[in-house]
């Protein structure tokens, strides 16, 4: 056997070598740290790419690090459509940013998390629960919860209408600056607000279609009547009571949506409360910051705040987006380092504040920031915005089915095709029947 | 007269070529030659057609997970050890799905009617093109073909614009002679006819120009004499005109087919496949499975389910017009 000895000048290298690891455990070398190939969510707010791009250029300058970055929009899907073919080539970005469901679908191949989540949340509180639910698979976290893209889609109201026909004082229940008085902001004064509304010709504009916003809207309420479609072992419970329940109030909530609400998409609704034509809609702040370009008198009287209560609970549905490293990345301890960097305290500031506000941040810690309170007009219209007082459980549709079911769930938009079929005069049980029979084809 | 030019024996021996390699007769051949220029082609085509078609053939025997092959099971027709070595556990599947036979429906309803009545319209209005006189036909040409030449997602976009659910410029109309107003792409029919009102107005112009240039190449002497044996109008189209362009016809017709059946930016920009999934053809869904599902085997089986279909009738179209071509 051959015995080596370390010369000088090796051991002297060594020494710096560890130093660099100890100082810095997530990028390989101080001096020299490679290259990183990152792909963002393209923001639609103007400006707000910057923010990333000048959090990540500090840090690349500080490391050494040459980075590349790539904004993806998701029109058209080309951020899912990038993800899909990053997946087969197993090459690509370092980091992408991917919505929702995908850290769960392309778990097997995400480099786990869990070394700097354990550091962020000791740092910035701990995640909600839908971020938990969608980016953690047993123990393993896939990737960092991000700022950038996370949404929250309440009601954004308006006060006037809302007063006018259904005789609710939105800003009293959900004041500026302090938590909610809305106890009785619940099913039964939202249907009957709903009606009034309707009966007033501003109906509100809830969406029955198949893409996201519609679908959001449905799973929250299914969610405030304890129902699931699939529960969390993976148990169909399509014909539960509680399903019965939400799709006959659903059902009669409906009948006062614009008549067309099955071909709405997500643009539909902000078209909907920019044109004034109705009193009340589910989105993020998208819709009303596009209403303070173009329709200033009608951003004027939006206000964002939280969903009715239900006989189990108050749900709001809550999208997040998270960075994930490939497992297949060249330089994962550089990821690393760059997503904790992403996640500090002031970087989350300035995302949200070049969102204007739009940007949720995922940790406890993180969902009183001064930008909600002060944006407007109206001021404050968006303080209540990302749940500063934990006063509703954020949600995602289809929760707690297992995530890779529960996406075919969402994806399908099963739940509003089972108020529309419902609505348009399929009796309940066969309504029920064909939702069982497209959950089974799920589960495969 | 030309001059002759003598060369002396010994120069004729000197300039004789050396007898040449096979490798070089093999270069000078015209056929290797043709290959090496058709190459680039060749390799293009592998790279963007033969490869990804043979890929999507291979996604489709992978399980949902893609890390095992999707064997069948349980095959009611075959025994199991026969059935379970067979990869097509994805198609199996998908034939026990209602919303595959409601595609399916859907994507034959959208093509056959889409075809025929871009086929229809090409046919009459190349008729009536044809019959302008030659100074102004060429305007009446370039205007007609422009519904094909805008990309098609651009111009569905405006459509879908007159088709909105709440603010459709159809429906301003409507409402200006007190009708009610139509939900065309929240109602199942409505939606189906949107879809394919729009395939037909991109589509037709294609035909239009297909049928107009047979319709040119049919020699004006048949015309005179069919009207000196007494044809009437009807007679002139139906012995002369459909016999001239019947090989035209059956081309266009199986092109366009293909490509309908194919169809996708239409239907995902118009109605995205709802009012509940009542508008979804085969391309559409295969995306929602495959990409928004995050289920690749099972969208790349929907995307491929209708090519042994379409290849046999391509094969029999094709064999009918080679042997027509070969009577003639």
């Amino acid at each position: 056997m051959s015995k080596k000895r370390m010369t000088r000048r090796q051991f002297a290298a060594g020494a710096v070598a560890s130093t660099a690891v100890i100082g810095m455990p997530y990028v390989s070398s101080a001096q020299s740290a490679g290259k990183l190939a990152v792909g963002l969510w393209d923001h639609w707010v103007p400006g707000a790419n910057d923010a990333s791009k000048k959090v990540i250029d500090a840090w690349a300058a500080k490391n050494k690090v040459e980075v590349s970055v790539d904004y993806i929009p998701s029109q058209g899907n080309k951020n899912l459509l990038t993800i899909a073919a990053e997946a087969q080539a197993k090459s690509g970005h370092d980091i992408l940013a991917m919505p929702t469901w995908w850290p769960h679908a392309q778990s097997d191949l995400l480099e786990p998390t869990n070394d700097i989540m354990a550091e962020l949340i000791k740092k910035l509180g701990n995640v909600n629960g839908t971020a938990e639910y969608l980016g953690k698979l047993g123990d393993k976290w896939l990737g960092v919860p991000a700022t950038i893209g996370s949404q929250l889609k309440g009601p954004c109201t308006r006060i006037d209408l809302l007063k006018q026909h259904a005789g609710i004082d939105i800003q009293a229940l959900y004041p500026a600056g302090s938590a909610p008085k809305a106890d009785s902001w619940n099913f039964d004064t939202f249907l009957k607000a709903a009606e009034a509304c309707h009966k007033g010709g501003k109906p509100f504009g809830i969406g029955l279609g198949e893409t996201s916003d519609s679908v959001d809207t449905a799973g929250a309420f299914m969610q405030s009547f304890g129902a699931a479609l699939v529960d969390a072992k993976g148990n169909i419970t399509v014909k539960s009571d509680a399903v019965r329940q939400w799709l006959e109030y659903s059902v009669k909530l409906a009948k006062f949506f614009p008549a067309d609400a099955p071909a709405w998409d997500d643009a539909s609704n902000n078209k909907w409360l920019v044109a004034g034509n109705g009193a009340l809609i589910m989105n993020p702040p998208s819709a009303w910051a596009v209403a303070k370009r173009d329709a200033p008198q009608i951003a004027e009287q939006c206000w964002t705040h939280g969903f009715p209560q239900g006989a189990k609970g108050r749900f709001a549905p809550f999208l997040p987006y998270f960075w994930n490293i490939w497992s297949f990345s060249k330089n994962k301890s550089a990821a690393k380092s760059l997503l904790v960097a992403l996640s500090e305290p002031d970087a989350i500031a300035s995302f949200v504040g070049a969102s204007g506000g739009y940007d949720i941040p995922n940790f406890d810690k993180m969902t009183t920031l001064p930008t909600w309170a002060n944006e407007g007009p109206p001021k404050g219209t968006l303080y209540h915005y990302p749940n500063p007082h934990n006063h509703q459980t954020l949600s995602i549709t289809a929760a707690p089915a297992p995530p890779k079911i529960a996406q075919q769930i969402y994806v399908q938009a099963t739940p509003t095709k089972m108020i529309v079929r419902h609505l348009q005069g399929e009796p309940m049980e066969k309504t029920l029947a064909w939702a069982e029979s497209e959950v089974e084809g799920f589960l495969r | 007269m030309a001059d002759a030019v003598v060369t002396p024996v010994t120069e004729v021996r000197r300039a004789r070529p050396k007898p040449r390699s096979r490798l070089r007769k093999f270069f000078e051949r015209k056929s290797t030659i043709a290959f090496f220029m058709a190459l680039p082609l060749i390799l293009l085509i592998f790279t963007l057609v033969i490869y990804p078609a043979f890929y999507a053939i291979y996604l489709t025997t992978l399980n949902k997970r893609m890390t095992a092959t999707a064997w069948m099971k349980n095959c009611t027709y075959l025994p199991d050890w026969i059935c379970t070595y067979i990869p097509f556990g994805n198609l199996q599947f998908l034939l026990t799905r209602e919303t595959f036979w409601m595609v399916f429906w859907q994507s034959c309803l959208f093509a056959i009617t889409a075809v025929i009545f871009k086929a229809l319209i090409g046919f009459i209005v190349s008729h009536l093109v044809h019959n302008i006189p030659a100074k102004g036909q060429r305007k009446w040409r370039g205007m007609l073909l422009v519904p094909w030449v805008i990309p098609a997602a651009m111009s569905t976009l405006a459509w879908q614009w007159l088709f909105d659910p709440s603010y459709s410029a159809f429906n301003w109309i409507l409402a200006q002679f007190e009708i009610e107003r139509i939900a065309w792409t929240g109602v199942a029919h409505w939606a189906r006819f949107s879809v394919i009102l729009v395939n037909i107005w991109i589509g037709a112009p294609f035909f239009m120009i297909m049928y107009l240039a047979a319709l040119k190449s049919v020699p004006d002497q048949l015309y005179e004499a069919a009207e000196i044996d007494g044809a009437n109008w009807w007679q002139r189209i139906w012995f002369v005109t459909l016999p001239m362009m019947r090989n035209i016809i059956a081309i266009t017709a199986l092109f366009s087919t293909i490509v309908t059946f194919a169809n996708f930016d239409i239907v995902r920009v118009l109605t995205a496949g709802g009012p509940l999934d009542k508008t979804h053809l085969f391309a559409t869904w295969s995306f929602r499975l495959g990409i928004e599902g995050g289920d690749i085997p099972l969208g790349a089986t929907v995307s491929l389910f209708m090519v042994p279909i379409l290849a046999v009738a391509a094969a029999f179209i094709l064999r009918d017009i080679t042997r027509r071509g070969n009577e003639a």
